[in-house]
């Protein structure tokens, strides 16, 4: 598969889905203003995987920021990789926040409220 | 023409002593667009780093400017209809314990009775209540093209830990000035 390797702005974030190194990173700051032109190629290439999935995939997400439009697409994104966990291989969600924030815990946690997928959280400092 | 003048002069000083009064320290109107909404947000990011905010406090003020000017850029009615520009001010003010940040624009008063009972419906809730209706709204979200109306506001409650204070002023018929004032706590 292809690589999606997208360098983060001040409004969107940094990605990287690299099935061949198993690596698969979502962080930074995501405020664009048409969030789904911005993740259009995202979902495209994870549906895209999901139909042929790693046994074990390990998504990290270590967003410093993200606003109310994206938390759409973030759910969407998680909730593709719940159709890979309900084929049987494991996905592991990583979800890092600065030990300062709260609200990225609890964005974290309210989502593993919606989707069926471990999830590990991992605070961090500067 | 002189005496105009000299009344401009006097209204600018006016204005920046009530800025510095009140501690605003930031005051516009005009379009909004995702430019300004960038600009405005990294303006007041340094200066709450300059003032040595806390990280928590920065960020929820970050938060919320964003989620209140992206809600205008977005949803913003015009006075008329072949008006296709989104506009609104937006003041950021600091007061003793607390940031508040006011956004004004222009609403269709179509529009006024279900935004209202939206805002009633968030003041009415607690934190629980809060995430709980945010996950509701964003797992039945199939969103409109203009995305996310609605989970804005309720983010903006959930973070704040604050109610949302507002008030509809009826310019006319067909449209409505709305106001709504966020409080970010500071500790």
């Amino acid at each position: 598969m292809e690589v999606i390797n997208i360098k983060g702005t001040d409004d969107t974030p940094n990605v990287i889905l690299d099935k061949a190194s198993g690596q698969f990173e979502l962080s930074g700051r995501s405020l664009p203003e048409d969030v789904n032109q911005f993740y259009e190629s995202i979902l495209d290439w994870i549906d895209a995987y999901a139909a042929d999935p790693l046994d074990r995939t390990e998504f990290n997400f270590k967003l410093e920021y993200f606003n109310t439009a994206s938390s759409k697409i973030i759910l969407d994104i998680l909730l593709k990789f719940e159709e890979i966990v309900e084929k049987g291989k494991e996905v592991i969600i990583k979800w890092h926040y600065h030990e300062d924030e709260e609200d990225m815990l609890e964005a974290g946690e309210e989502y593993s409220d919606i989707v069926e997928i471990p999830f590990d959280y991992i605070v961090y400092t500067d | 023409m002189e005496k105009e003048k000299q009344g401009f002069l006097d209204f600018a000083y006016q204005l920046y002593k009530t800025m510095k009064t009140n501690e605003i320290s930031l005051v516009y109107e005009g379009e909004v667009t995702q430019e300004i909404t960038k600009t405005f947000t990294s303006l007041t990011e340094k200066s709450l780093s300059k003032n040595a905010e806390s990280n928590t406090v920065q960020k929820k003020v970050f938060n919320v400017m964003v989620e209140c000017l992206q809600n205008i850029s977005k949803h913003a009615d015009s006075l008329t209809d072949e008006d296709e520009e989104r506009r609104g001010i937006v003041m950021v003010s600091k007061g003793d314990d607390s940031y508040n940040i006011i956004t004004g624009n222009i609403i269709k008063n179509e529009r006024v009775q279900s935004l209202k009972d939206s805002l009633e419906h968030i003041n009415s809730l607690d934190k629980a209540g809060l995430s709980t209706l945010f996950k509701q709204q964003i797992k039945e979200s199939t969103f409109s093209d203009k995305g996310g109306a609605g989970l804005g506001l309720i983010d903006i409650a959930k973070k704040t830990g604050s109610k949302l204070i507002y008030q509809f002023k009826e310019l006319n018929d067909q449209v409505s000035f709305f106001i709504l004032t966020s409080t970010i706590k500071r500790n």
